[in-house]
């Protein structure tokens, strides 16, 4: 039920993820009039809002602390801020072994939450809405964590999965219960990332086609006042609710990143 | 090119544009680009950048507060020396006071003691020139008394005896 054309009202919440060429007529040549095809260097809207995250990132940490002011100004205050936060978060979680980690959680983090946000702009695109950007974010992540794991511990590595604390006679169970776990964790990773951003997308969108009911001739007044007035006020609930889960989930997949990597630097705690 | 537009209708019904597995490697291929520039930014621009703003900061800070520590260390002696300088001057005053005192009063104490000594001297002086002057005055009234009692005889008719004038003279002028 993509299109559900109740008496009029025309719902399309999964419309907006929709990823198109910016430049229909190159890449109309090749689609042949049946909705365009996507190469691999297709410049698309997912692209552009890439693209503008990036300009935005630039904007915040090279424009905002090119005064390299003792006393920040706003800009530069948001970027001291976002490296104090995840510097904090590395402390915390890896301690001293993660210093070397610490470029990429600002990556990972500066990258998420600008995206989430950016895409909470009317008429924007949240590339962070689609899972193929956050599977390969968290497919990253576990490649990180196994690679440096078994670099740095060797089969030790695997220690992990032998949960020493437990009777013996459950250990074998238990390790294939982590193993699964650990298995696991790219999907849901990614999953709690992009479903989070796109289920709050869907949501304002299915409000604003019930908004939408004003459109409609066929409908009373006092019935489309009632719906639209309604819906208006639940997008706004939403909107603001967004704004948090934008920030929540950036941190939640940042420091997720963090527990991860601590099995690979961290001391066992399993 | 029927298989293209059976998957774009495919995505189209699925509903879910992010199943479109058409479109995966165009998003892998942008979005790896993006993180490269991204990684650029941060790790190569803005965290040697923020890390060296945030520990001038701290630099700064302490070394503010150092330079206000001491100051106020240098405050304090200030005011020790200040008070020192004081109590001295006190003391210094209190001397100078009691020596200038001692002086006048040994001043005081010569020109009194002269001016006694000058005082005794004129007195003395005196009470000699009055014992001259009572003197010379009963030499005066004796001679006086002489004379008149000779003249007062004479005038009697008699003969005067100066000596025995001169002795009744003595004994009336001691009577």
């Amino acid at each position: 039920m993509n299109v559900a054309e109740a008496g009029g009202l025309l719902i399309d919440p999964m419309h907006q993820f929709q990823i198109v060429p910016l430049f229909a007529g190159a890449a109309g040549e090749h689609g042949g009039g049946h909705g365009p095809e996507i190469g691999l260097f297709t410049i698309t809207n997912q692209t552009l809002w890439l693209g503008i995250a990036v300009v935005a990132i630039f904007l915040l940490f090279v424009l905002g602390t090119a005064r390299r002011s003792v006393i920040p100004g706003r800009v530069q205050s948001i970027g001291e801020l976002i490296y104090g936060f995840i510097h904090d978060m590395v402390e915390d979680v890896l301690g001293h072994e993660g210093a070397k980690f610490f470029p990429w959680l600002m990556v990972l983090f500066t990258f998420i939450v600008t995206s989430n946000l950016l895409g909470l702009l009317p008429k924007s695109f949240s590339p962070t809405s689609h899972i193929a950007v956050t599977a390969v974010l968290a497919l990253g992540v576990f490649l990180t964590v196994t690679l440096v794991g078994l670099y740095k511990k060797g089969l030790g590595f695997l220690g992990m999965f032998w949960v020493s604390s437990a009777p013996l006679a459950l250990r074998p169970i238990l390790a294939v219960i982590e193993l699964i776990s650990y298995f696991v964790r790219p999907l849901s990773h990614s999953i709690r990332l992009g479903g989070n951003i796109m289920a709050g997308h869907a949501v304002i969108k299915v409000f604003a086609g019930f908004a939408s009911i004003v459109g409609i001739p066929t409908v009373g007044i006092a019935m489309k006042a009632g719906v639209s007035g309604v819906s208006i006020l639940a997008i706004a609930g939403i909107y603001g609710l967004e704004l948090l889960v934008a920030v929540v989930q950036a941190y939640v997949f940042t420091i997720l990143t963090c527990v991860y990597l601590r099995d690979a630097v961290g001391e066992a705690h399993h | 090119m029927a298989t293209t537009e059976a998957a774009a209708e495919a995505g189209h019904s699925a509903g879910m544009p992010q199943l479109n597995f058409e479109t995966w490697p165009n998003q892998i291929f942008w979005l790896l680009v993006a993180l490269v520039i991204i990684w650029f930014v941060v790790a190569k621009i803005a965290i040697p950048r923020i890390g060296g703003i945030l520990a001038e900061r701290n630099g700064t800070i302490g070394k503010d507060l150092a330079a206000a520590e001491e100051l106020k260390a240098k405050a304090k002696a200030a005011e020790g020396a200040y008070t020192a300088a004081l109590e001295n001057a006190r003391v210094e005053a209190a001397k100078i006071i009691a020596a200038t005192k001692a002086e006048i009063q040994t001043v005081l104490d010569k020109a009194t003691a002269e001016a006694d000594a000058q005082i005794a001297a004129k007195a003395a002086e005196s009470e000699k020139r009055i014992a001259e002057i009572r003197a010379g005055a009963e030499v005066a009234v004796a001679e006086v008394a002489r004379d008149t009692a000779g003249a007062l005889v004479q005038a009697l008719g008699g003969q005067a005896e100066p000596s025995v004038i001169e002795a009744a003279v003595s004994a009336r002028v001691k009577g």
